[in-house]
């Protein structure tokens, strides 16, 4: 649910990153923090273990410029990964605007990433989204590694809808501003429906 | 969608804004603040200068949205008051209308009963100016204000 302030001219939108447990959420984001002008940028926050895996979520708030007069800012969430994290997943999805899902490419992983999709379906329509409806973005990352799955075999068990989805290595920074583009941009234009 | 967007206008923004600066005066506090549900962060008051503002708002709404799943877990409605006691600062944060949060942050010049009784002033003050704007939200007449945008607006936002 975006928010828009005719006073102070913004538009406020969530997206929300989505996956199995080290898949590479909080890499997106770190890489995203790092490689951003301080001025477009806010304080990323981690709330994680001592062993650094996320407990609640990542925040990093964005600029992306202005359109019409508005700026336009994006605040980034991740969801911790680990399966027994539901109760905090289904709250940090409240009012998503955007969801980008990131797989794990290696083919160890493939049963999570199925089980993450169908939670992520499942914790959305727990709040009345529909998956089907919303801005939704895939991401394979890790496809530096040696094990990973054939891209077309991803893309018929993940993709199934045909939303727009990338290859990636979030460490290195591949993919990591074609996704959150893609994911912008289709929020803005929903916005502009006026979803 | 499951709620309307919020749509902030500058009429009730001022309104909101005032609220917010008399309660920074009446209750004694360094920074108030109102956030809705989901970290969006709509008006501050005090010295907020050299605060963090989205990180806190994004952090209250996590709170209050832990709080609230700890409510439901003991069935209740919801946990509408916390406090968090500081050594130097102390944190009061309400819901108001279910919809969004009121936080008040004082030290030793304030005391929790003077922030309580004048943080339930504002609570009636502010419920009242949000149920104007979600009948606004809700009003089937109104234009969505971002539909002058074009999609070559949105792509030229992406050229780098």
């Amino acid at each position: 649910m975006s928010f828009i302030n005719y006073s102070s001219r913004e538009i406020n939108c969530k997206i929300v990153y989505y996956g199995p447990g080290l898949c590479g959420k909080t890499t997106n984001l770190q890489y995203v923090y790092n490689r951003t002008n301080p001025d477009a940028k806010g304080k990323m926050i981690s709330l994680a273990t001592e062993t650094e895996r996320t407990l609640f979520f990542d925040f990093l708030p964005l600029s992306l410029g202005e359109i019409r007069g508005f700026k336009t800012r994006f605040h980034l969430y991740t969801v911790p990964g680990q399966v027994f994290y539901d109760a905090s997943r289904k709250l940090i999805l409240k009012g998503v605007d955007g969801v980008v899902f990131v797989a794990d490419s290696q083919i160890e992983r493939m049963e999570a990433n199925i089980e993450s999709v169908e939670n992520l379906r499942d914790n959305l329509a727990e709040q009345g989204y529909d998956l089907d409806k919303l801005p939704y973005v895939i991401q394979y990352n890790k496809r530096d590694l040696p094990n990973v799955a054939d891209l077309n075999e991803l893309r018929s068990v993940l993709n199934t809808t045909n939303v727009p989805d990338f290859e990636a290595v979030a460490t290195k920074g591949n993919g990591v501003f074609d996704t959150l583009k893609a994911t912008a941009k289709l929020v803005l234009t929903e916005l502009k429906k006026g979803g | 969608m499951v709620q309307p967007q919020i749509v902030m206008y500058e009429e009730e923004f001022n309104q909101i804004q005032s609220v917010c600066e008399k309660l920074v005066r009446d209750a004694n506090a360094i920074v108030v603040f109102i956030v809705d549900k989901n970290g969006q962060l709509i008006a501050t008051a005090g010295e907020y200068e050299n605060l963090d503002t989205t990180s806190l708002a994004s952090l209250t709404a996590g709170n209050i949205a832990a709080t609230g799943g700890m409510a439901k877990v003991l069935k209740e409605n919801e946990f509408a008051t916390q406090f968090h006691e500081g050594e130097h600062q102390n944190v009061h944060i309400q819901i108001v209308g279910q919809r969004v949060i009121l936080v008040v942050i004082f030290d030793e010049r304030s005391s929790l009963g003077l922030v309580r009784l004048r943080v339930r002033k504002a609570n009636q003050a502010l419920n009242q100016i949000f149920e104007i704007l979600v009948e606004k939200a809700q009003d089937p007449n109104a234009s969505s204000p971002l539909e002058e945008i074009t999609d070559d607006d949105i792509d030229n936002l992406f050229n780098d």
